[in-house]
């Protein structure tokens, strides 16, 4: 297989655009991808101050890596979720990460935090670990942005997982959700930070063959918490359809958003955004649902 | 050759070579659009012809939660 724009042997096919690529071109194909959706979105500008969410996986560390090569001003932030062995190695390779380029890095620990890792506060509030901890993770994301003064957070979510996601709205007819789907998700209240997703024009494999090439040593092993999770069922089913229809993910989701998401606009609610009573934080009800899940969990809250 | 997948759980396969990687994935029921291909650090196109004595790591690409 050869480069599709020099002839030399390629390393990484894209047969949904009939390509294959060197890793010089390939690195030119990814970084013109990050590229048109920070532009096509108007994501953030070189003047903006980028907070990088980074769990050590493949996609956190490479949007990083990418928006530092970039120029961009792009500090990271890790949530060393307490979950045994699992955070242990996710966070040496965060740390080496930074410590390599020398990049700015925060980490805050859930344990110290509240004093129970992501596991056991879970248990506490008898929610799925994986809800918990996204209700974790929203949650310090903005709180950290908001008080290291970033105008935007960064995540890492790919064209696998919007269009994963997309599938599950679709077959649940999510329509609130589906509202609300997008690359960016703007600051709509006072005190909450902007969020872009610079990845979701690339595919996982893709990601992880940039990964792979420019050295990034990221954490290959699945959260045991995620184990059996629906998302990763869609995303094989997704991949089966690509193998038979290549470009299926892309127009999937490229299509809702461009011609499908407007349909779905009447179904945002409009909804009043104040400050929690105790944490200060946007929520639409009197305390927010993180303080909420804090209170059962039996852990003090700031106010309460 | 030496076939290693890494997760969910690391299972190491032999399988008569040579090959080519696409042959290799259909063989362990995985679909190229979910995983990469590397061997001695570098990745391999479904096209590539793997000898039968080379070591080669098969890590899927999906991640989920």
């Amino acid at each position: 297989m050869k480069c599709t724009k020099c002839g030399e042997p390629a390393v990484v096919p894209i047969r949904r655009h009939n390509a294959a690529f060197c890793t010089e071109h390939f690195f030119e194909y990814f970084d013109n991808q990050v590229q048109r959706a920070i532009k096509e979105h108007r994501m953030f500008t070189p003047d903006d101050r980028i907070l990088v969410a980074v769990s050590g996986g493949k996609d956190s560390l490479a949007v990083w890596d990418v928006l530092l090569r970039l120029g961009y001003q792009a500090d990271g932030f890790y949530i060393d979720l307490g979950i045994g062995d699992y955070s242990k190695r996710s966070t040496e390779k965060v740390l080496n990460f930074a410590a390599e380029r020398g990049a700015n890095l925060r980490v805050v620990s859930v344990e110290e935090e509240y004093g129970l890792g992501t596991r056991e506060l879970a248990r506490k509030v008898r929610r799925p670990a994986c809800s918990a901890c996204g209700l974790n993770k929203r949650y310090l994301f903005n709180k950290v942005a908001l008080e290291g003064g970033y105008d935007v957070i960064v995540t890492g979510h790919n064209l696998d997982d919007e269009a994963a996601t997309l599938l599950s709205n679709v077959l649940h007819w999510n329509t609130g959700y589906l509202a609300r789907q997008s690359p960016v998700l703007e600051a709509s209240a006072p005190n909450l930070v902007k969020k872009v997703k610079p990845l979701y024009r690339l595919t996982e494999r893709e990601i992880a063959s940039y990964a792979v090439l420019r050295g990034i040593d990221y954490i290959v092993e699945e959260c045991p918490m995620a184990k059996g999770a629906k998302s990763i069922q869609y995303k094989h089913i997704l991949n089966q359809l690509e193998e038979l229809s290549p470009g299926t993910k892309a127009s999937f989701l490229f299509g809702f958003l461009e011609r499908g998401r407007e349909h779905f606009e009447e179904e945002r609610e409009q909804v009043e955004v104040r400050p929690c009573r105790l944490c200060g934080q946007p929520t639409t009800g009197d305390i927010c649902a993180h303080c909420r899940m804090l209170q059962r969990a039996g852990v003090a809250v700031a106010g309460d | 050759m030496k076939v290693t997948v890494p997760i969910p759980v690391r299972k190491v396969y032999e399988i008569k070579g040579p090959k080519r990687v696409q042959e290799i994935l259909d063989e362990l029921g995985l679909p190229y659009e979910s995983v990469i291909v590397i061997y001695e650090k570098r990745l391999l196109t479904p096209d590539a012809r793997v000898p039968d004595e080379a070591e080669i790591e098969v890590r899927p690409a999906i991640s989920g939660g």
